[in-house]
């Protein structure tokens, strides 16, 4: 669930693919601020050579002199106040750039993942628990922000600082250098050892974490139960138990995170001191070269070379989390998109005075289907809402079957119930019909087109969907009606809500039609989500609709209302029900009894009360639907 | 707000102090070193003196030591204080939620707890040991710098008094100017969430409407102002890294100028090279100080919103409490209802019950039926003082609700809620917590009057066997009627099913009504269904509609006077009743 919970895995193929999400995006700011990045650090570095020149070149020769003449120095001076000038124009430079690459490259991921989201087959949905699926936009991209804007550019200085700053150390005393990088090894290895407590203990802490999160989840959840038992006590102590267990952890995390920086600092300081000592007595004793402004040179140069390890090792973690990140982004993004081969469009279309039929652009409520064939010639068939299924096999993983010789017919007009227990394979049926899933095996066909020869969006069009889960968006009332159909208007949707049995409770919400709603309608209660999604369907004025009933949590007073709209909505059109309650579907035209993915009754009511097999033991109450 | 979250420091305000005196330590010893460096440039270096030059090194080194100890000191114990601060926050706001009352519980979700008690805790946890570090050792090695700066040389040190406010000045108008950009981008952020999360719940809809092209165009527009706002808000901070480099530049320029002048112009008295090193020290510790400070500013500000969040929970101040010296006993399971009416939102707001005066005979069976926001569950919610009445009386056996002692009241009346939760956990387990001591022999008895006994004993495990969270192994029918057997353990006076056996099937239901009638003569059972099957049998059924009591009377009464329980028996008699509960 969290992002530092799960391994931090990843190949060098995806370091490479976000390197170029961030370069190739950013080409010319890119190198512009690399170039910034570097002439700045050694600008920082060369303060220490100016150091030492002043130093041992100015303040030494001057103090022998009667009577000192400055310019020399003031020269020295500019010429420091004039890199260091350049130095900080560079860091502006690049601190401005690299938040352009950051936020660019953060946009254009953030972009791709959505675009490609929407492309993705509803398997993908199905199969991945939304809280993945979210983390991809939170968690991991903002590990990938901290990378791009703070990681990579102090990487890359710090690197380039190392160079330089070795360089001239090793330029000015070996054996001063000798030291430097000895303490250095002792550094790399006490962090090796102290990160190793840390991460150890981190990922102790993380399912701590998700175990404490958990727990109370389910407890608070079930508060009102907790309550009615007075359980408080007992809810208390199995809460207190986790909570000492993560303390724990989480203190020795911490520990080991929060001792590293001060030793670390502590032991540059031991550097620093066994620097000016040894520094001083080869200066004392003449040997090497070495004079007082090497010394004082080395004192700041030790502190630049030390440093970068430090910031480095630090960011090690993150950097690391940051690429873990990014493995899991481009898996999304590496997703196969849902296909679509189909060809036959759905379009306008009239009738000309001999009544065939034209296709044309402006709307005239009769569509066709425009079926371009092999030898360029082009049909107009009529949008009428007759499907067919025919010995449809279908699974969700190609092991296990949940559908097995499925044959369903809806001629135009006519009203198909689906009843059966949970898991029996009745809403796969809608599934398949508009191509949410593909049929392994059977055909399924739309005004006798084979419908995978439709195209995906046109299919769908022509399918309208009341689903058990009535979901709204964030927006007005009028805007999730709306949504049904883009260019509808005001006036169409109102009609479409009177027609769902709607416009009553809209009209009496604080704001009408305009009613902000959010949280997916929370404010509204179920029966009344289910008559905006009603009216939403409506305003689609599709042929044919498909209706996944919920309603067990509808009394069976707001049931009736909203089985009016459902049952003004259905009719003259194809409609597939899945029936919740059977006393909806008395009128159906076939009611279809499935059972573990087969159909094992269908006719109508009357035929299948007289032939007292499964539908009437369902019916009569005698059977449990579980 | 803070003072409130501070409370929750506890056993653990030794060792944040120990941290602050630690850090101070550790900062003490690190400002000497820089000052003990120029007897070694100056006498061991120049002077030749190597005796000095050792012993100078020694106290040197004796310095860096102390500051090692003391700084894995504060290190150490900054993790025991804000783990334990956040240890105890966690433990208080959990303890609060366990104060909640009813009313209390809807107005937070079980998210919105989860993550004040996770993320909001952490961020807090953080933002207290940067404090207790950080904000110490920061302003510390400023004083200290400043202080020894002036004692090296206080002519040159009359730079960083300019320098000090310039930078201060510059950090603080970056944070100024781009705090209010990022609060902004916080907000486009959860609209950014926001349409993920409707695009990923609702996407059979998107994809059934054909709307992805609209949608992506909806992201797009988030995710264009995201990026202009985040742009502009990370390019103000983008001018921290410059400004410090800028000041410490001009800061080294000049002293090396005044410092060398100086120098040389004194004779290497009143300043000199090993002074001029140590100023450049201290000028660098002084500035990242600043640095460092304005960090912990933006930390802060991050975990304060955080920290609001927390104290909200304890503000909840518990809306229904339990009487000193309440009542124990209850006589037995009559209840009343007198003049009582409810809202939600107290008094001024809608009101979901008005002028409900009931009387229900100790022992009898009632049935409710109405439809959704009619009152039903709102009307039995009163009796075990989930809530409490706005007006009037609710009254269970002779005596008023609020009269009896909180915990007597609700193990007296046991009440089956419609959101059935089971923990996970054994059957057995799950069970007892209708009666914590309750036998095998009771376990299996409550069970058998629920109509659970025979698929609990089908199973591999029996009692033994394990729930899993949310209760997802049993069936809804299964796991209604193991919420039953449940509130039987606790042998209550008064039952309360609100429409609990909704998944259960026709037959089984019957049995469980026939088993309370036979074996619990004495307790008064309240059942809330749907299905006038359910009800039909009952002593006496109330009708409810619109927050009132339409009607009163048994099934053959109300079939003649009463429209609407007519109108319901006769939809469910044509139709045929039985729904597919998933839960």
């Amino acid at each position: 669930m969290k992002a530092s919970n799960k391994k931090a895995r990843y190949s060098a193929k995806t370091v490479k693919r976000l390197m170029n999400y961030i370069v190739l995006h950013n080409k010319g700011i890119f190198f512009i601020s690399f170039i910034s990045i570097l002439i700045s650090t050694v600008a920082d570095v060369a303060g220490s050579i100016f150091t030492q020149l002043i130093v041992d070149d100015y303040i030494a020769p001057l103090l022998t002199e009667a009577n000192p003449v400055f310019t020399g120095l003031l020269k020295m001076i500019a010429a420091m106040a004039s890199i260091y000038l350049i130095g900080v124009l560079c860091t502006l430079v690049y601190s401005k750039l690299m938040v352009l690459v950051s936020q660019r490259s953060l946009k254009s991921i953030r972009d791709d993942m959505f675009n490609k989201m929407q492309s993705l087959p509803i398997r993908y949905f199905d199969s991945n628990p939304r809280g993945d699926i979210m983390s991809h936009y939170t968690n991991d991209t903002d590990t990938l922000r901290q990378f791009i804007s703070q990681a990579l550019p102090q990487v890359f200085a710090s690197a380039i600082t190392i160079v330089a700053s070795f360089c001239i150390m090793l330029y000015y005393s070996r054996i001063l250098s000798v030291v430097v990088v000895v303490v250095t090894v002792i550094i790399l290895i006490v962090t090796a050892k102290i990160s190793g407590g840390s991460t150890r203990n981190f990922i102790r802490q993380q399912t701590a974490l998700a175990t404490v999160d958990g727990y109370i989840e389910e407890m608070f959840n079930g508060q009102k139960v907790v309550k009615v038992f007075c359980h408080e006590r007992q809810a208390e102590q199995g809460f207190d138990a986790l909570n000492e267990k993560l303390f724990d952890h989480s203190r020795r995390a911490n520990r080991y995170a929060n001792i590293l920086m001060p030793i670390l600092n502590q032991i540059g300081n031991i550097q620093y001191v066994l620097l000016a000592l040894i520094g001083g007595a080869l200066a004392v004793g003449g040997v090497g070269g070495i004079t007082a402004g090497v010394v004082v040179a080395f004192l700041t140069l030790s502190k630049s070379f030390s440093m970068p390890f430090q910031q480095i090792s630090q960011q090690v973690s993150m950097i690391s989390m940051a690429f873990a990140g990014a493995e899991r982004i481009f898996a999304l993004i590496d997703e196969p998109p849902e296909t679509d081969d189909g060809y036959v469009t759905l379009v306008n279309a009239r009738e000309d005075e001999e009544g065939k039929l034209v296709e044309c652009s402006e709307r005239t409520g009769i569509y066709a289907w425009k079926h371009p064939h092999g030898d360029g010639t082009l049909t107009y068939t009529r949008l009428a809402g007759d499907i067919r299924m025919v010995d449809v096999d279908f699974g969700y993983t190609p092991e296990k079957i949940v559908l097995k010789g499925v044959s369903v017919y809806a001629e135009p007009g006519q009203k198909v119930a689906f009843v059966g227990a949970t898991g029996a394979g009745k809403t796969t049926i809608t599934n398949l019909i508009n191509r949410f899933y593909d049929i392994a095996d059977g055909k399924i066909r739309y005004d006798g087109i084979n419908i995978n020869k439709i195209k995906k969006a046109d299919l769908r069009r022509s399918l309208g969907m009341v689903l058990q889960d009535t979901y709204l968006f964030t927006g007005t009332v009028m805007e999730n009606i709306r949504y049904g159909r883009t260019d509808a208007t005001d006036e169409e949707c109102i009609a479409a809500a009177k027609l769902a049995n709607a416009d009553d409770f809209i009209r009496r919400l604080p704001d009408g039609y305009n009613t902000m709603l959010t949280g997916a309608g929370a404010g509204l209660s179920q029966g009344q989500r289910q008559l905006i999604a009603i009216a939403r369907a409506a305003v689609a004025n599709p042929p044919a609709m498909i209706l996944d009933e919920a309603t067990s949590l509808i009394d069976t007073r707001t049931e009736k209302l909203v089985q009016q709209g459902m049952d003004k909505l259905m009719a003259g059109r194809t409609t597939f029900v899945i029936a919740h309650r059977l006393s909806t579907i008395r009128n159906s035209d076939v009611i279809m009894v499935l059972d573990h993915g087969r159909i094992v009754e269908r006719g109508n009511h009357e035929s299948l009360i007289a032939k007292k097999g499964m539908y009437y033991s369902l019916y009569t109450g005698a059977f449990e639907l579980e | 707000m803070t003072s409130k979250l501070l409370k929750s420091v506890r056993q653990y305000k030794s060792a944040s102090l120990i941290t602050i005196f630690a850090v101070a330590v550790e900062v003490i010893m690190e400002t000497i070193v820089p000052f003990l460096m120029y007897g070694i440039i100056d006498d061991g270096i120049y002077g030749g003196d190597t005796q000095r030059l050792i012993t100078l090194g020694i106290y040197m080194l004796a310095c860096v030591v102390v500051a090692l100890i003391a700084g894995a000191a504060a290190g150490w114990f900054s993790a025991d204080a804000s783990c334990g601060f956040a240890a105890n926050l966690r433990k208080d706001l959990h303890y609060s939620v366990q104060k909640f009352s009813f009313a209390d519980i809807d107005r937070f979700s079980t998210a919105g707890l989860v993550t004040r008690l996770t993320t909001d805790v952490t961020n807090v946890q953080n933002a207290y040991m940067m404090t207790i570090r950080m904000a110490v050792r920061a302003p510390l090695t400023l004083i200290f710098s400043l202080i020894m700066a002036f004692v090296a040389s206080w002519k040159l040190a009359l730079i960083f008094l300019v320098a000090v406010p310039v930078l201060w000045c510059g950090l603080y108008l970056i944070i100024r100017f781009s705090h209010p950009i990022f609060e902004q981008v916080f907000h486009i952020y959860d609209a950014l969430n926001g349409v993920v999360q409707e695009n990923v719940s609702g996407i059979r809809v998107v994809k059934s409407f054909v709307r992805e092209e609209d949608e992506k165009r909806k992201f797009g527009k988030v995710s264009d102002s995201l990026y202009k706002k985040f742009s502009k808000a990370e390019g103000l901070v983008a001018f921290n890294q410059p400004l410090m480099r800028l000041v410490i530049y001009v800061c080294l320029v000049i002293v090396f100028w005044l410092g060398a002048r100086l120098i040389v112009l004194s004779g290497n008295t009143e300043l000199t090279t090993g002074k001029l090193t140590t100023l450049i020290s201290y000028a660098m510790g002084i500035l990242t100080s600043l640095m460092q400070l304005s960090m912990v500013l933006v930390m802060i500000t991050i975990a304060r919103s955080s920290g609001e969040r927390i104290v909200e929970v304890p503000d909840v101040r518990p809306s229904l409490a339990s009487p000193e010296d309440g009542a124990t006993a209850i006589k037995d399971g009559s209840i009343d209802f007198e003049g009582v009416d409810f809202g939600y939102f107290g008094s001024e707001g809608a009101k979901a019950l008005s002028g409900i005066n009931l009387h229900i005979p100790s022992g009898a069976t009632v049935g409710i039926i109405g439809g959704t926001g009619s009152g039903k569950t709102s009307l039995v919610n009163l009796i075990p003082r989930l809530y409490d009445a706005t007006s009037g009386s609710v009254k269970v056996g002779g005596r008023d609700v609020r009269e009896y002692d909180l915990t007597s009241l609700r193990d007296g009346v046991a009440v089956v809620l419609q959101k059935n939760e089971l923990f996970s956990g054994t059957i057995a387990e799950n069970l007892r917590w209708g009666n914590l001591n309750a036998t095998d022999e009771q376990l299996v008895e409550a069970c058998r009057l629920a109509q659970a006994d025979e698929f609990v004993s089908s199973f591999p495990d029996k009692y033994e066997t394990h729930i899993e969270q949310g209760g997802t192994n049993v069936s809804g029918g299964q796991k209604q009627r193991l919420c039953i057997a449940r509130a039987l353990l606790k042998s209550p006076s008064v039952l309360i099913l609100d429409d609990s056996t909704s998944a259960v099937d026709t037959r089984t239901d019957a049995l469980i009504r026939k088993a309370f009638r036979e074996y619990l003569p004495d307790t008064t059972k309240i059942i809330i269904a749907q299905r006038i099957s359910s009800v039909e049998d009952a002593d006496m059924i109330v009708v409810m509609d619109g927050g009132k009591i339409d009607g009163v009377g048994t099934h053959d009464q109300l079939l003649k006077a009463n429209r609407i329980y007519r109108e319901v028996y006769e939809s469910q008699q044509k139709g045929g009743d039985e729904d597919e509960s998933k839960q």
